[in-house]
C-alpha cells in the first residue's frame, strides 16, 4: 500500500511542478473559471501593492482577501509558488484518508486517489496551477476534515472557524462535525440529555471562542473594521458581477433593481437552507452530511470557482460503493465533461471572437450547475437507498415473491 | 393714436430708468467715450512708431487716463460707495489669431470681467451686480466658491500639429472648483453646484456625481489668489462624452456685458464656429489682485472661446482667410462697456512680411512672452474709431505667399491609447514626450479612471529611454465599486529628449443592465489624463503683475523666471466592456431560477419521503369485484 501510494504522489509532485514552470499557468490563472474575485492571486498580488503605497487594501474594490491573508502572503509572497504547489495535496491526502476510512476497501485506497485524479481531471488540474487561494482554503476545510475525523474537537473546532473567517459558507459544516463527535463519543442526539447539551456547547464555545480571536486578531493587525464590509459585505451583496460558473452573476446583472435585495436573500439563503433538513436526515452519517454541504456550498455559493467543485468531488472515491446505486451518472460525467470544455470555447467566442454574446456562456454555466446539482441529488437518492437496501437486503421481495422496486414515498 | 400713446410711453420709461439708475451702464459708456476721445487724440502723433515698447508705453498712458477719468467723476459727482465700486468694475475684450503652421487658423477670444467686490467676507450679501452676470455671481456666494474652472470642448487640440493651445481644456466638459475652507459639507456644495451649472450652461453637468469626481491632491492648484492646499476643498470632475452645441454658446455669451449684440462677440456665430476643427468655450472665475500691491482684491471672470478652423482645405488648397470667412462677420466697434478691445494677429514668423500679407496694415506691434516664448503681435486696438475707416468696419484679411516653414515641437507633448485585445484585460498606454534638447523636468500625471476598468496598480510601469523611471511621488486611490472612480497621480522625471512610457493593466467589468448606455457597444469613455509641467523656458518670463498685459498671456500666474506653466490633455479613451444581453432579463430570471428549483425539488423529494418496495394497486374491475364480495361478505380476491 505505502508503496504505490508514495510513488503515485512523487509522479503527482512532478507533474504539479512541471505545470507550475510550464506557460499553462499563466494562461490558466486568469480565465474566470478557475479564479474569482474573491480569490485571484493578481487581487492578492495587488492588495499587497496597496499595502506598500500606505493605502489600506480594503479601500478600493478590488482585494477582498482576509487581513490575516494578506500578512500571510504579507512574509511568504516570495514562496506563494509553493505554498499553492503543497495547497493541494491537503485535498488529495483527504480523498485517501476517506477511502482509507473503511478498513476493507484500504487495498484499494490507492486505486481510489489515481480514479480521483482521473475523476476531475480537468477541473483539478486547472485548479491546482490556477494561483489562487481558493487553493489555500481548500487546504484548511481538508485539514478541518481531517482533523474531524481523527477526533480532535479542539482542532476541529479552530479550523472550522477559520474556514468560515476565510469564506463565511463553512459556517454550515458545525452541525456535520457536532454530528460526528457526539457519534463518536457515543452520546445520543436528545435534546433532554445533558451530556448532549455539554458537548454542543462546549464545541460551540471553541468554534466561536476561537472566529472572535481570529475576528480581533485580525482587527489590531489592520486597526479597523474595514475589511469586515469589503470581505463578508462583498460575498452576500454581490455587487461584483464578474462571470464566473456559478448562478449569481448572469441573474443580478439582468435583475429588475427592486427585486434585487429579495433575490439576494432567497439565493443566500439557498446555500444555509439545507442544513437543518440535512442534518434530521442525515444524522447518523455525518461525513456523508459533510460532503452534501460542500457540495451545496460549491453550486450555491456566490463566487464559485472550479477548485470549489474539485474540494467536493475529492470525496467521490470515497463513495465508490455507492456506483452501483447511482441512475444517471453516465449522463451526469457527460454533462460537466461537456461543460469543461465548453466553458473556454464559449468564452473566447464571447469576449474574444465577438461572435456569441453573454448568454452562451450563461447557458453552459446553466447546464454545469444543472448537472452538479443533479450529480449530487443522485448520490444522495444512491446512499439513502443503500442505506435502506443494508436493513431490508439487497434484494427485495413482494408479498407474492416475485421481485419488487423500490420507489420514494 | 394709439402710437403715439406708445411712443410717448416709452420716453416716459427711459426716462424713469435712468433716473432710477444713475450709476450704471450709461454712466460708463459715457466715462468710455469720454477716455476714448482722448486717447485718439493723444495717440494720432505716436502712430507713426512701429517699436512695441512704444506701444505698451501708450497703452500705459491710456490706462493711467482712463482710470483718471473716472476718478475726477466720482469726485465730482459726490455719490455713495457703491458707484466707486462701480467705477472699478472693468471689463476687457481680445481676439488672438494666430496662423497655425498646418495651415489652420486658430482664433481665441478671451473676455475679462472684473468685479470689485471683498468676497472674503463670506456672509456679506451681495446685491449689485453691473459687469459680472448675476446668475454666476449668486453662484459664488451661495456655494462658497473660491475658484470655479468650467470648459466644454468639442474635438481633440493636436499639440504635435498646432502647438500649445493658450488655456488647454479636454474634450467634452470638465469642471473643477475649490471651495473655501469654511464650508462642512463638501460633496453637498459640489452636487448642488454641478446642477445649477446644468442648468446655466445647459449641459449635463447635472451627470456628475460622485462615480466621475475626484479630488486631485498636486494636479489642480489654485490660480487666484490665496494659497490653499488642502484638497479636501477641490473637485475635480470630467464628462469626455459631452457634445458641445449652440445651446451652450448661447448661455455662455449671454454672460457677457455687451451679449453679442457689440464688441467682439458680434463674431461669435454658432454656424461658423462649431463648423471647425476645435471649439472650446470656458468660464474661470477666480479671486485675483486689482493692482500691483494687492491693496483691493476682485473677483476675475475670464471667458474664453478657442476655435480652429481650417480654412485650407475648405477654402480650395488657397490659404487665405479673413474675419469674414471665419465668422461671416466684420468688426464695427468695440464693446462700450469696454477699457480695452483689442485684436491681435501672431506675425512672429513673418517679420519681414515674406511669408504673407495682413490687410489693413497696422503700424502699432506688441511684444509678449507667452508659454515660453517670445512672440510679436500686430495689435489692432477696437476703441480707436480710425481702425474700422471708412467702410466703419474691420475685415483682417490674410493673404499667403509663401508655405510656412516647419514648426519647432512643442516641448512637451502627450498621449495614450488603450492596449490588448478581448473584452476581458487591456492596458493603458500613457506616452510622454519631452522634446527639450538638454532640459529634464518632472511632470505631474493624473489619471481618473472610472470604476468599472479596475486598475492593478502593481502592474504599473514607468520607462523611458528602455529604462525604469521610478516615479518620486505616488498618490493612488482605488476605485470603490459605484461609488467613486480611481486616481492616480504621479510625479515623473522626464529625461531629457526622451519618451516616457507609463502603463497600467486593467479589467473590464460586468455591469448591471440598467447601469449601460444606451449605446453600450459603443464602448465608454475615460476622460484624458492630466499632465501638468513646469516646463524650462527659452525665453525669461515676465514675473510682473502688470495691468496692461495680453490677456492671453496673463492667465496662469509665474512665480520663476526660468520656467513657465503648461497643461497637457491626452487623448480620452473609448472602452469597449462586456455586456450582457438585454433583452432578456425575464429569461434570465426565468431559467436561472428554474435551476435552483431543480436543486430544491430534487433535494426536497429525498429528505421528505422514505423508500418504500412498490405494491402495484389491483386493476379496478378487481377493486369492483372485491366491494361486491365484500358487501356479500364473500373472501376478497388478491
Amino acid at each position: 500500500m505505502a508503496a504505490p501510494l508514495t510513488l503515485l504522489l512523487i509522479v503527482a509532485v512532478t507533474i504539479r511542478a512541471v505545470l507550475f514552470r510550464s506557460s499553462l499557468a499563466e494562461l490558466i490563472s486568469e480565465r474566470v473559471e478557475v479564479v474569482s474575485p474573491l480569490n485571484a492571486w493578481k487581487r492578492v498580488v495587488e492588495g499587497l501593492a496597496l499595502l506598500d503605497l500606505g493605502v489600506s487594501p480594503y479601500s478600493g474594490d478590488v482585494f477582498h482577501e482576509t487581513p490575516l491573508m494578506i500578512y500571510l502572503f504579507h512574509f511568504t509572497v516570495d514562496y506563494a509558488e509553493i505554498v499553492f504547489m503543497v495547497s493541494p495535496y491537503f485535498v488529495d491526502c483527504l480523498s485517501c484518508l476517506l477511502a482509507s476510512l473503511d478498513r476493507a476497501k484500504i487495498a484499494i485506497g490507492s486505486n481510489n486517489l489515481k480514479s480521483d485524479l482521473l475523476f476531475n481531471f480537468p477541473g483539478c488540474l486547472r485548479h491546482i496551477i490556477s494561483f489562487s487561494t481558493c487553493g489555500l482554503n481548500n487546504a484548511i476545510i481538508a485539514l478541518f476534515i481531517f482533523c474531524t475525523l481523527k477526533g480532535s474537537a479542539l482542532l476541529s473546532g479552530i479550523l472550522l472557524a477559520l474556514a468560515t473567517y476565510q469564506s463565511i459558507y463553512p459556517l454550515t459544516l458545525f452541525a456535520p462535525a457536532l454530528l460526528f463527535f457526539l457519534q463518536r463519543l457515543y452520546i445520543p442526539v436528545n435534546l433532554r440529555r445533558s451530556s448532549f447539551w455539554c458537548f454542543t456547547l462546549q464545541y460551540a464555545f471553541i468554534y466561536v471562542g476561537s472566529l472572535v480571536v481570529i475576528t480581533g486578531l485580525s482587527f489590531f493587525l489592520l486597526g479597523s473594521w474595514d475589511f469586515i464590509p469589503s470581505v463578508y459585505g462583498f460575498i452576500f451583496s454581490v455587487p461584483d458581477l464578474t462571470p464566473n460558473i456559478g448562478l449569481f452573476w448572469y441573474f443580478f446583472a439582468e435583475m429588475f433593481e427592486h427585486f434585487r435585495l429579495f433575490f439576494i436573500c432567497v439565493f443566500q439563503i439557498n446555500v444555509f437552507f439545507y442544513t437543518i433538513p440535512l442534518s434530521i436526515k442525515l444524522k447518523e452519517h455525518p461525513v456523508f452530511l459533510i460532503f452534501m454541504q460542500i457540495a451545496i456550498i460549491s453550486i450555491f455559493k456566490s463566487y464559485p470557482t472550479v477548485g470549489d467543485v474539485a474540494l467536493y468531488m475529492a470525496f467521490l472515491p470515497a463513495w465508490s460503493h455507492l456506483y452501483r446505486f447511482l441512475r444517471n451518472i453516465f449522463l451526469v460525467s457527460c454533462v460537466l465533461l461537456a461543460c469543461s470544455a465548453l466553458f473556454p470555447v464559449l468564452w473566447h467566442l464571447w469576449i474574444y471572437a465577438g461572435s456569441a454574446n453573454s448568454n452562451f456562456y450563461y447557458a453552459i454555466t446553466l447546464l454545469f450547475n444543472f448537472g452538479q446539482i443533479l450529480l449530487v441529488s443522485d448520490y444522495f437518492y444512491a446512499y439513502l437507498r443503500r442505506e435502506h437496501h443494508l436493513t431490508h437486503g439487497l434484494y427485495l421481495k413482494k408479498k407474492d415473491g416475485t421481485e419488487a422496486t423500490l420507489v420514494l414515498k | 393714436m394709439a402710437a403715439h400713446r406708445c411712443g410717448l410711453s416709452l420716453v416716459f420709461i427711459l426716462i424713469l430708468s435712468s433716473l432710477a439708475c444713475p450709476s450704471s451702464c450709461d454712466a460708463l459708456e459715457k466715462a468710455n467715450e469720454n477716455t476714448g476721445e482722448k486717447q485718439s487724440v493723444s495717440d494720432t502723433p505716436r502712430e507713426v512708431n512701429t517699436d512695441g515698447s512704444i506701444a505698451a508705453e501708450d497703452l500705459n498712458e491710456r490706462q493711467w487716463q482712463s482710470t483718471d477719468v473716472e476718478a475726477d467723476r466720482s469726485d465730482g459727482t459726490k455719490d455713495s460707495e457703491s458707484f466707486t465700486a462701480a467705477a472699478r468694475d472693468q471689463f476687457q475684450e481680445e481676439l488672438v489669431i494666430r496662423p497655425l503652421h498646418s495651415g489652420d487658423i486658430y482664433a481665441s477670444f478671451q473676455f475679462r470681467t472684473l468685479w470689485d467686490t471683498d468676497f472674503l467676507q463670506e456672509r456679506q450679501k451681495v446685491s449689485h451686480y453691473r459687469l459680472f452676470p448675476k446668475s454666476l455671481g449668486q453662484v459664488l456666494s451661495k456655494f462658497s466658491v473660491r475658484e470655479l474652472h468650467i470648459s466644454f470642448t468639442q474635438g481633440f487640440w493636436r499639440t504635435m500639429q498646432w502647438g500649445q493651445p493658450f488655456i488647454p481644456s479636454p474634450p467634452g466638459a470638465e469642471l473643477w472648483v475649490w471651495f473655501h475652507d469654511t464650508v462642512s459639507d463638501v460633496d453637498g456644495n459640489w452636487k448642488e453646484l454641478t446642477n445649477v451649472l446644468s442648468g446655466i450652461f445647459c449641459a449635463s453637468l447635472n451627470f456628475i456625481d460622485l462615480t466621475n469626481t475626484v479630488q486631485p491632491s498636486a494636479s489642480f492648484k489654485p490660480l487666484g489668489l490665496g494659497n490653499a492646499t488642502d484638497h479636501r476643498f477641490l473637485r475635480y470632475a470630467t464628462l469626455p462624452r459631452e457634445i458641445v452645441c449652440t445651446e451652450n454658446l448661447t448661455p455662455w455669451k449671454k454672460l457677457l456685458p455687451c451679449g453679442s449684440k457689440a464688441g467682439l462677440s458680434v463674431l461669435l456665430k454658432s454656424e461658423k464656429l462649431f463648423h471647425s476643427s476645435f471649439h472650446s468655450q470656458a468660464v474661470h472665475i477666480r479671486p485675483v489682485c486689482q493692482d500691483e500691491q494687492c491693496t483691493s482684491k476682485a473677483w476675475e471672470l475670464r471667458q474664453t472661446l478657442n476655435v480652429v478652423f481650417d480654412l485650407y482645405t475648405s477654402g480650395q488648397g488657397k490659404k487665405e482667410w479673413s474675419l469674414f470667412k471665419m465668422f461671416s462677420r466684420t468688426l464695427t466697434e468695440a464693446c462700450p462697456l469696454a477699457t480695452s478691445s483689442k485684436v491681435y494677429v501672431d506675425i512672429t514668423d513673418n517679420p519681414e512680411g515674406e511669408l504673407f500679407e495682413l490687410s489693413p496694415a497696422t503700424p502699432l506691434l506688441s511684444q509678449a512672452v507667452v508659454l515660453g516664448d517670445r512672440r510679436t503681435y500686430s495689435v489692432f486696438d477696437l476703441t480707436r474709431a480710425e481702425m474700422f475707416g471708412q467702410l466703419r468696419s474691420l475685415n483682417l484679411l490674410l493673404r499667403w505667399k509663401g508655405d510656412s516653414g516647419d514648426m519647432l515641437r512643442p516641448l512637451l507633448h502627450a498621449e495614450r491609447y488603450v492596449a490588448g485585445f478581448g473584452l476581458q484585460t487591456g492596458e493603458i498606454h500613457t506616452v510622454i514626450y519631452n522634446n527639450h534638447p538638454y532640459r529634464a523636468f518632472p511632470v505631474l500625471l493624473m489619471d481618473s479612471v472610472p470604476w468599472y476598468l479596475q486598475l492593478y496598480i502593481h502592474t504599473l510601469t514607468v520607462t523611458s529611454k528602455s529604462r525604469d523611471n521610478k516615479p518620486s511621488y505616488i498618490h493612488y486611490q482605488p476605485a470603490k465599486d459605484r461609488h467613486r472612480p480611481h486616481l492616480l497621480e504621479m510625479l515623473i522625471q522626464l529625461p531629457p529628449h526622451s519618451m516616457t512610457e507609463v502603463t497600467v493593466q486593467f479589467e473590464r467589468a460586468l455591469l448591471k443592465w440598467t447601469e449601460y448606455t444606451p449605446d453600450p457597444n459603443h464602448g465608454f469613455y475615460v476622460g484624458s489624463s492630466v499632465v501638468s509641467a513646469l516646463v524650462p523656458s527659452m525665453v525669461a518670463m515676465n514675473t510682473n503683475f502688470t495691468q496692461d498685459q495680453p490677456l492671453f498671456s496673463s492667465f496662469v500666474p509665474v512665480k520663476e523666471e526660468s520656467s513657465y506653466f503648461v497643461r497637457v490633455y491626452t487623448e480620452p479613451l473609448l472602452v469597449n466592456l462586456p455586456t450582457p444581453d438585454f433583452s432578456m432579463p425575464y429569461n434570465v430570471i426565468c431559467l436561472t431560477c428554474t435551476v435552483v428549483a431543480v436543486g430544491y425539488g430534487s433535494f426536497y423529494n429525498l429528505l421528505t419521503r422514505t423508500f418504500q418496495v412498490d405494491e402495484p394497486s389491483l386493476p379496478l374491475a378487481k377493486r369492483l369485484a372485491n366491494l361486491i364480495r365484500r358487501i356479500r361478505g364473500v373472501p376478497l380476491l388478491a
